[in-house]
């Protein structure tokens, strides 16, 4: 990995309300000996908001950024926001694919963009580029009695012509990245479900309805814990959590991390580095249970041997039980 | 769903700017349904989107664009990855939204309040502020408290920023919206 250099674009959200999420995939990224280089001066990649007004005019929003990167001569970007990656992932294909939408995007930039930069995601990254045998290297610790649900949201691979990225409908990257990790993850049927929190604000209602079934169906697959790798998903999960208790009268309390902290986390991260006090719902039990792995180590072999000499107590005890009898 | 009397006039031109616009034709739809069987905003909808699909085909204007599910779709994409017939069916629905925006008919007023306070915050600083946003947005809407409840979580967590960080090329940015703005008024 070292050779390669990246480009990194925060994106608003991990600028504020996702700032755990942007310390631990920095954290991890560093970790893994990936190199990274941010544009001066970025602005806000236009979201959904402006791709409501017009599709020009959203690709340029994204394009300005796009530009930006090419100018640093690098040719691909880390935008771990899945809302930030889609705009420009868009974009480039849009952009790449006909020539008339170029002319029109570059009509409304500054400096025109020349179509040089891919764009992805951080989960991306690391399972095609670094690869699952470089993250299971650097584990260092354990977090036993974990069970995460890995949680993808809507857009992180789909529409697959534009994520170019895992299955559309089970895709299996982050569920591989965590079990490299050694986190053990459960089989999460709503996985790609949309969480709604694009009208978090405006349909609040509606927005904890939906966030109430990814929720329960988290919990039915066995989990503690759900990993995310989008700020919208983890607020909405995470900050509304109480707001879903409230309306459906359901209680949850279930933590949701950003799959970067778990990897911060196995590899021996201050819980503080990686934004672990950001969480709403607290996330201290996880904290607190991780173990090296030597003493993980340990304590199998010791259930191991456990497990041997239970069976002969109950011989014993079964011999005891008939010697009664007669 | 009302019962709509297809022999009001059907709009062709409709149609044609609908598929002009979205790159999409919507007359290879043949109402499988899977779209709406996968879309999680069904039970939300007006009208779901293989009914939206189907309204376009019959030309139905007015319906569609007084409908509140183009406004209600959160293009998660579920459509546009299972339609057999390879339809970009979510960039259909966001292609109609435009329209509706276009023409000033907006039938979910909040959502289009709410996109337009972001687009302003960032067309006034570069980068989204996200608390100034969240007032725009109850003040212009009317609903003083929204998600009043979050801001003490979001303040013991110090997650929030109270200040906009303005950028150098926040003027760049500004331009961009200008040039469409401009250009959107050339075209009518």
């Amino acid at each position: 990995m070292a050779e390669r250099e990246y480009a990194y674009f925060s994106g608003c959200s991990l600028e504020g309300t996702a700032s755990e999420y942007d310390a631990s995939v920095r954290a991890v990224l560093k970790e893994l000996n990936v190199r990274f280089r941010e544009p001066d001066d970025w602005s806000c990649c236009g979201s959904t908001p402006a791709h409501t007004v017009d599709h020009v005019f959203a690709a340029a929003l994204a394009a300005r950024n796009l530009r930006l990167i090419e100018k640093l001569g690098l040719d691909t970007v880390i935008a771990p926001c899945p809302s930030c990656m889609t705009v420009f992932k868009k974009a480039q294909y849009g952009m790449t694919e006909s020539e008339a939408f170029r002319n029109e995007v570059n009509e409304l930039l500054d400096e025109p963009y020349n179509c040089g930069v891919e764009s992805k995601s951080a989960l991306q990254v690391l399972f095609e580029d670094v690869g699952l045998d470089a993250i299971a290297e650097r584990v260092t610790h354990a977090l036993p009695g974990l069970k995460v649900a890995p949680y993808y949201g809507c857009i992180l691979n789909r529409p697959p012509e534009i994520a170019r990225f895992d299955d559309p409908e089970n895709p299996v990257s982050m569920d591989k990245v965590l079990m490299a990790a050694g986190v053990e993850v459960t089989n999460f049927a709503f996985k790609l479900e949309c969480c709604g929190a694009a009208f978090g604000v405006t349909k609040r209602e509606m927005v904890n309805q939906l966030t109430y079934k990814v929720l329960s169906m988290a919990i039915d697959s066995g989990a503690n814990c759900i990993a995310v790798a989008c700020p919208l998903c983890q607020q909405n999960l995470d900050l509304r959590q109480e707001q879903v208790n409230k309306t459906m009268g359901s209680s949850f309390n279930i933590p949701i991390l950003y799959f970067t902290q778990i990897l911060g986390l196995v590899y021996g991260l201050p819980p503080r580095e990686i934004g672990m006090d950001k969480l709403v719902v607290s996330a201290d039990e996880i904290v607190y249970s991780r173990i090296t792995v030597e003493e993980m180590r340990k304590r199998a072999e010791l259930e191991a041997q456990a497990k041997v000499k239970k069976p002969e107590k109950k011989i014993a005890k079964e011999e005891a039980k008939t010697e009664e009898n007669e | 769903m009302d019962a709509i009397n297809l022999s009001n006039k059907t709009d062709w031109s409709f149609i044609e700017e609908v598929a002009k616009e979205s790159g999409q034709n919507p007359s290879l739809c043949y109402q499988c349904g899977n779209c709406t069987a996968g879309c999680p905003y069904s039970h939300y909808f007006d009208y779901p989107v293989s009914q939206i699909m189907r309204l376009l085909q019959a030309g139905q204007k007015d319906t569609i664009l007084n409908s509140k599910a183009i406004w209600l779709c959160a293009t998660c994409e579920t459509c546009t990855t299972r339609c057999p017939c390879e339809i970009d069916v979510a960039h259909i629905m966001d292609t109609l939204r435009i329209i509706a925006r276009r023409e000033n008919r907006v039938s979910e007023k909040d959502i289009k309040i709410f996109y337009d306070a972001f687009l302003d915050s960032m067309k006034q600083f570069g980068r989204l502020y996200e608390v100034g946003m969240l007032l725009a947005y109850n003040l212009k809407s009317g609903h003083l408290l929204t998600d009043a409840d979050l801001g003490p979580k979001v303040m013991s967590h110090n997650k929030i920023h109270f200040l906009p960080h303005s950028i150098k090329g926040k003027d760049q940015v500004a331009k961009i919206f200008e040039r469409y703005q401009n250009k959107a008024k050339k075209h009518g």
